[in-house]
């Protein structure tokens, strides 16, 4: 055996160490390369691309950092600046947040009930749980139905029998279908469970309201749309219109898809007229034309009349998304659910909506987020949202002259606001996507 | 013998209306036709009642009166004492002159940031997804803002131009003045003999576009490539050169100069125009960049591994295949986007720039007091708009739509 081995030249028996790689392709130096110097252009881009943000960062920095947070106006804030940075050092003067914040929040809530729009958020979280991640038991869902007429009690105040009253309303058509359906029969069962409650809130809701709140006066101060402002106002509206316009525009894309003539010219008309001309011409429509076409001495309140601005306009944008969700369905699931004997409003709630739906996710979820901007618009009417206090305390001689802080203040909120809306859609389309391709 | 049994022959019942699927549709349609014209009957009524308390009536001979306030932007002749249809058209023009800049400039935005974030270059795709979720999250408004408070006071007064070390410099080699009251950009001054220079310059467009069909039909027949881009460069630009040189220089530039306390000359561009349109291009520029990355995305990689495989370089690849379909994808939102950037130039109202909803909505309104003939006027051109856009939308859709059979 010995000899065998000896005749061969060279076997090797055991492995080499492995050698390291070359430096230029390993590690931070190999990243470096393929990343930001893969060829010229991509060198002088990325040269460009450090030079700007060195110029953004090297503006800004200082000026943020170094920001003055406990002054309690302008003038005051360059004093300390230049005693603490010397003359002439451009600082943020952060202290108009701190100054000012409760009015950048809650506007011209009064201080003391700030706890009550608090807890509405709260329980407009508690509500809105459930239906977001649906880990949560369904039973907080009942919870979630009740929610509105809270939040609402809890905002405006005001006897607690007014919201009470209305949601007594929803109560009715239940009441009729179990007890009436003997006594009306089927037909006059469905008739009376929609005009029963409309018939309700119209005529009866108000004086049952009034005579309960007479006989036992329980509630909490009440408190004018007038003094609501702030982020809290932009909140109510956005997720008010949010929260409407959904269904409402689910229920205008079926018009504008369906074989009823009129119906369907109805919807489109509807939908072509908002979407054809700008939320702020309709918003100055709802402010100074509304009262021409409500009967002669009708006068409702502002905020009311924005929040349904902004509902009907969003809810025309939503119908397009959803139609375009539909018409992405294969006509197979049409005609799927039409063989198996469905008619149509359970084709559409158990086949077509949810699939139409999943698909337009993210259309939905971008006008959502379109429409919390949009909040925006309403300072023009001469409502008190974010920009409309900006202004408002600029105009006072302790902060005049004050621009950069606010606005990059207003501008994170609806940031952070905006981006965890996108965040939410981007997990919702993972979550659901089947992956049929 | 078999006993056919007859159908049930009950007459018609009420129930029928709702739960016969003959009928039903019949009735939903009625009930939702008598339904629609009650609230539109009540809605005229109320206007008509309405109208009558206050003493007014519905009438647009307020167009055609003296309007008496003055317009500082203009594109055509308006003093005030024109009309206030003449300042309507003002303000339409200049609407129409945000939205056709912004569009331009938002396309040029987008383009950039949508192909740039694609880029395998880190530090650039990473940018350009700042700059994009910046620009989508933030409502237009705030940006708009921000961009008029930039131009007003961050820039340099027109007395800091002055004197020999000067605090501020104009840019672009002295052309360009850019002060806290806006822009100062040269004009062109049109001399004799320019009419002969548009002529030459037009004549040398169509050469480029016969020449295109040229080398178009000579590939087709051939296979040979000519050098379509060089040759149409150089017709679009030799021909006018020699031409301006032959004539004697006929459209010079005036620059801008300091005079006193203000700039003279030159085009001046109203910081609400600037702030306005430049946000807005900036904003829509964001949504236009996540439409063209999609697009992009949108075309399989197979499609340029098979143009590889026929052997058509990457320029070629890029050109008859790629983009073609890619803009199939990017087209219709391009669209879109056009129209909500057209709409949100309302906004003008917060920089105080005369769009026409600053003069036809507001002024005009507040001083002839006719709101419902205003803002129907305006609704109407918005509309209107709006529709032209859509359609022709639509055409184009339905030219570059896949042909299925």
């Amino acid at each position: 055996m010995a000899d065998i081995n000896a005749s061969r030249a060279f076997v090797r028996k055991e492995m080499l160490p492995e050698k390291t790689p070359p430096v230029a392709e390993a590690g931070a130096l190999k990243w470096l390369r393929e990343n930001l110097f893969s060829s010229v252009l991509n060198t002088i881009l990325t040269i460009l691309s450090v030079f700007v943000i060195y110029w953004i960062l090297s503006h800004v920095t200082g000026w943020v950092v170094f920001g003055i947070w406990d002054a309690g106006s302008l003038s005051e804030c360059r004093e300390l600046r230049d005693a603490r940075y010397g003359e002439g050092v451009s600082v943020a003067c952060w202290s108009v947040l701190t100054d000012r914040w409760d009015q950048l929040m809650f506007g011209f809530y009064p201080s003391e009930l700030y706890w009550r729009p608090i807890l509405a958020l709260l329980v407009f979280f508690v509500a809105i749980a459930p239906v977001l991640f649906d880990s949560l038991p369904r039973k907080m869902l009942l919870f979630s139905l009740a929610a509105p007429f809270i939040c609402y009690w809890l905002l405006w105040g005001g006897m607690i029998w007014g919201p009470l009253a209305v949601a007594a309303g929803f109560a009715l058509p239940v009441l009729v279908s179990r007890f009436g359906a003997g006594l009306l029969g089927p037909l006059g069962t469905t008739v009376a469970a929609v005009i029963l409650p409309v018939l309700y809130w119209l005529f009866a809701a108000g004086p049952i309201a009034g005579a309960l709140g007479s006989v036992l006066p329980i509630g909490i101060t009440f408190i004018e749309s007038n003094d609501f402002g702030g982020f809290m106002l932009a909140f109510i509206i956005g997720i008010t219109g949010i929260l409407l316009s959904l269904p409402l525009g689910v229920l205008l894309a079926l018009g504008r898809q369906s074989d009823l003539f009129i119906i369907n010219k109805f919807c489109v008309f509807f939908i072509e007229v908002i979407r054809g001309v700008p939320l702020i011409v309709w918003l100055f429509t709802a402010s100074i034309l509304l009262n021409y076409f409500l009967p002669p001495g009708t006068n409702f309140d502002l905020m009311l009349r924005v929040i349904i601005m902004v509902t009907l306009f969003a809810s025309a944008y939503i119908a397009e998304v959803v139609r375009g969700g539909l018409a992405a369905l294969p006509r197979g699931q049409y005609e799927g659910a039409d063989s198996l004997g469905l008619d149509y409003a359970q084709s559409m709630r158990l086949i077509i909506l949810p699939q139409a739906l999943k698909i337009s996710i993210p259309g939905i979820v971008n006008t959502f987020i379109g429409l919390f901007k949009d909040t925006t618009l309403v300072v023009f009417i001469g409502l008190l949202d974010p920009i409309g206090l900006s202004n408002a305390i600029r105009a006072t001689t302790d902060w005049n002259g004050i621009y950069w802080e606010l606005f990059i203040f207003i501008g994170l909120c609806f940031f952070v606001c905006c981006y965890s809306m996108s965040k939410y859609s981007q997990y919702l389309e993972r979550k659901l996507r089947r992956d049929h391709r | 013998m078999a006993t056919l049994s007859d159908p049930p022959s009950e007459g018609f019942r009420l129930s029928q209306l709702l739960y016969d699927t003959r009928y039903r549709s019949m009735t939903i349609q009625v009930i939702a036709f008598m339904l629609i014209m009650a609230g539109l009957i009540w809605l005229a009524n109320n206007t008509v009642q309405n109208l009558a308390a206050l003493g007014k009536d519905f009438d647009f001979g307020f167009l055609t009166t003296r309007a008496g306030y003055d317009i500082n932007q203009r594109l055509i002749e308006y003093s005030n004492d024109s009309t206030h249809g003449r300042a309507a058209l003002v303000g339409i023009l200049n609407t129409l002159l945000v939205a056709f800049v912004g569009c331009i400039l938002a396309t040029i935005f987008g383009l950039f940031a949508g192909v740039l974030r694609l880029s395998n270059n880190w530090i650039v795709s990473r940018l350009m997804g700042v700059y994009v979720e910046m620009f989508r999250n933030i409502p237009t408004l705030v940006w708009i803002l921000i961009v008029f408070a930039i131009m007003t006071e961050a820039m340099p007064a027109p007395r800091d131009f002055r004197g020999e070390d000067a605090e501020a410099m104009m840019s672009l080699f002295g052309t360009v003045a850019i002060t806290n009251r806006g822009v100062y950009i040269p004009s062109p001054v049109v001399g004799d003999g320019a009419l002969i220079l548009g002529l030459v310059f037009l004549a040398s467009i169509i050469g480029i576009v016969f020449f295109r069909r040229f080398a178009k039909a000579r590939q087709e027949a051939t296979g040979e490539q000519l050098p379509v881009l060089w040759v149409s460069l150089g017709l679009l630009i030799v021909p006018s050169l020699v031409f301006y040189l032959i004539l004697g220089r006929p459209i010079t530039l005036q620059y801008p100069e300091l005079t006193g306390f203000n700039f003279t000359g030159g085009v001046h561009l109203r910081n609400s125009f600037i702030a306005l349109t430049l946000a807005l291009a900036l904003y829509t520029g964001a949504f236009i960049a996540e439409n063209v990355r999609g697009g992009i995305l949108a075309i399989s990689k197979g499609q340029t591994e098979a143009a590889f495989s026929l052997g058509l370089q990457p320029g070629r690849t890029m050109q008859l295949v790629i983009l073609p379909q890619a803009l199939r994808v990017i087209i219709p939102p391009l669209i879109s986007q056009y129209l909500n950037l057209t709409k949100n130039s309302s906004l003008a109202l917060a920089v105080g720039y005369m769009d026409v909803r600053s003069t036809l909505g507001g002024i005009t309104i507040n001083q002839t007091g006719r709101e419902l003939e205003g803002m129907l006027l305006l609704g109407l051109f918005y509309l209107i708009t709006s529709l032209i856009i859509s359609a022709a939308m639509n055409v184009y859709n339905n030219s570059v739509k896949l042909k299925e059979r």
